[in-house]
């Protein structure tokens, strides 16, 4: 987010500026991230939502600097990092050695797939013991207490006995569990989740969820909580920031966001939503037909002139097809002032909104 | 463990291989007490006899008796069969793993090891031979290089899927330097496919090290080996069969109950490779 926020006054954990992230293919250069700018105050949740190959996984990859080992990617922009002793780090400049350093042990990751992110050749003990013996040279022994003590904490019962199981003798929510154990055995200041609910089904994600709420209080740490279930955003994030076809197009604190969707894309995103509540003479079509935004997400190879929406905006006029729009503070409600960004030609006329609270 | 094992040897003739290397195996070590006879002692008067009490498997052209030349032989091919699998399963197992995963060592590690392989098995081991002497140490080291390639490639593919799998991203985000990733993580996930292929190459190096003694390239003849022994004798195999007839037998007996454990092993571990990789 641009420096003038009111957010300064905290320094946030992870202030990501102008990030972007091309690959560079046999048909071209795709760019799959492009001026990503966002911010995490500590404690606090942000979430990343947009449909799949809107970039969101390759912006968690990028933070971690884990793209570049087997794709030709050509990262740029800035992410200021705050470690422990309080020092800014620019996750995508640091050496390799420091950012090893960081990795599991200030800033961890929980992976989509549990079913394939542990190493089915070792115990569940080993795998989140390597994690305290690499970071804090902790002993096997020491290691192994504080892989119980994780296993514990994550709720796993009879943790004694499961610190010596393979991955394969656990269930896809059991195994999520034990990823976040592994993720959080070095109480990590900053845990970034791609999708850590979408393998899972929906009551385990419930259990998954509070869980990590709860680590989150306990711990005072932040996450950028990558999804596409915005259900799951409304209940556990703080600020969101929506992606399409790898940029932004909308970032507000979540209330706004749910309550006043600027951006086409979101209001689009929102209507998609099954909604039991959402009744009355104004709705488009039957009110029992689930809503789809039109079209598909346009080739990466040949984005559209101006903004990658307009093919599929309800609302595009000539000025969208003219150049990308740029992200601009809301300027309509002086309240909703400081958090709010939109990258969206109708920004300063803004729509006849059917989300509007009446 | 147990049930594995169980499993391995519900086949009858996996249990039958099984247990003929473990009686070649006991023979061959506990050769000085069974055998009652120095492998090398001469007894001219009695050469060339036929199995008998005091020859179990007769005696050859020097009346040395065949029992405990076989006996004795076993440890020296054994051995070398052995110093050959491991050494070509290390060296195998090392470059396959820096190759897939290393993508830029890849073309050029993969080339030289085509080279290698697209020469003769035979030819390029009595090549080596001949260029570093026939000794114990020199077959060794030959068939080592000529088996390398083998492992190799299969190391390399299977580290080519591995390498792509989650748990690979995933201990690379908590902070696992790259060595570690390819020793502790991408390592022991392949451990399947290589102890399959350690089982062929043990009965293939049984093989070969019987061809190069057969062809005088192998180990010196002074020592018994199941090789040496075939060649050493075989222009009197129309006065008295036995001598060559058993070290054949030991060869095939051994290389066939290899290959067939081997062919278990494998049955047994697809599957699992396939759900695991």
């Amino acid at each position: 987010m641009p420096a003038t926020t009111p957010q300064d006054a905290i320094r946030p954990r992870l202030k990501v500026e102008h990030l972007s992230a091309s690959f560079h293919t046999d048909e071209g250069v795709v760019p799959a991230v492009a001026d990503v700018s966002f911010g995490i105050a500590p404690g606090q949740t942000t979430a990343l939502v947009g449909e799949s190959g809107s970039g969101k996984s390759v912006t968690s990859l990028a933070l971690m600097r884990l793209l570049s080992r087997n794709a030709r990617a050509r990262v740029a922009g800035q992410a200021w990092f705050v470690d422990r002793k309080g020092q800014s780090l620019d996750l995508l400049a640091v050496p390799e050695k420091t950012m090893r350093g960081l990795r599991g042990n200030e800033i961890a990751m929980i992976f989509q797939e549990p079913m394939t992110s542990l190493n089915p050749v070792f115990t569940m003990g080993e795998q989140i013991a390597e994690s305290v013996r690499l970071h804090r040279g902790a002993t096997h022994a020491a290691a192994l207490a504080q892989a119980k003590r994780m296993l514990e904490l994550v709720e796993i019962p009879a943790a004694a006995q499961r610190l010596h199981e393979y991955p394969h003798q656990l269930s896809g929510g059991m195994r999520q569990r034990v990823m976040i154990a592994l993720a959080m055995a070095c109480e990590p200041t900053l845990l970034i989740a791609d999708e850590p609910t979408t393998a899972l089904d929906v009551t385990i994600q419930a259990q998954i969820l509070e869980l990590m709420r709860r680590l989150q209080a306990q711990t005072g740490m932040s996450i950028l909580f990558i999804t596409h279930n915005l259900g799951v955003v409304a209940h556990h994030a703080d600020d969101v920031a929506v992606m399409y076809a790898g940029r932004i197009v909308e970032s507000a604190p979540v209330r706004e966001l749910f309550a006043q969707p600027q951006h086409p894309y979101t209001q689009g995103l929102l209507d998609c939503l099954p909604a039991r509540h959402r009744d009355g003479p104004n709705e488009a079509g039957s009110p029992r037909r689930l809503r789809a935004i039109r079209g598909q997400v346009a080739s990466p190879l040949s984005p559209p002139p101006g903004c990658a929406f307009a093919p599929r905006c309800d609302h595009a006029s000539a000025a969208c097809t003219s150049g990308m729009p740029e992200l601009l503070a809301d300027e309509a409600g002086a309240g909703l002032a400081s958090r709010r960004f939109t990258r969206c030609v109708l920004r300063q006329a803004p729509l006849a909104m059917e989300h509007a609270p009446a | 463990m147990k049930a594995t094992l169980a499993k391995l040897f519900r086949r009858r003739i996996v249990l039958a291989a099984a247990l003929m290397l473990l009686a070649v195996a006991v023979v061959s070590m506990a050769a000085p007490w069974i055998t009652g006879h120095d492998p090398n002692d001469t007894a001219v008067l009695q050469r060339l006899s036929a199995p008998s009490a005091e020859h179990l498997l007769g005696a050859d052209e020097l009346g040395r008796d065949v029992f405990a030349r076989i006996a004795f032989g076993g440890r020296y091919s054994l051995s070398i069969a052995a110093l050959t699998a491991t050494g070509a399963i290390a060296a195998g197992a090392l470059l396959g793993l820096v190759a897939g995963f290393f993508r830029r060592l890849d073309a050029p590690l993969m080339r030289i090891v085509d080279a290698m392989m697209s020469l003769p098995d035979i030819l390029l081991a009595i090549s080596l031979v001949a260029i570093l002497g026939p000794s114990l140490l020199n077959v060794v080291l030959a068939l080592v290089l000529v088996y390398t390639p083998r492992v190799a490639r299969v190391v390399r593919a299977s580290t080519l899927v591995v390498r792509e799998l989650l748990f690979v991203e995933a201990a690379r985000a908590v902070g696992v330097p790259t060595w570690r990733i390819l020793w502790r993580h991408i390592l022991p996930n392949l451990w399947s496919p290589i102890l399959v292929q350690a089982s062929f190459i043990f009965a293939y190096a049984i093989l070969a090290e019987a061809a190069l003694s057969f062809l005088g390239v192998g180990v010196p003849p002074e020592i018994p080996t199941w090789g040496t022994m075939v060649a050493g004798s075989q222009q009197y195999a129309h006065q008295a069969l036995w001598i060559v007839l058993f070290p054949g037998l030991a060869i095939i007996l051994t290389a066939l109950s290899l290959q067939l454990l081997g062919d278990g092993v494998r049955d047994l571990l697809d599957p699992r490779l396939k759900k695991n990789l």
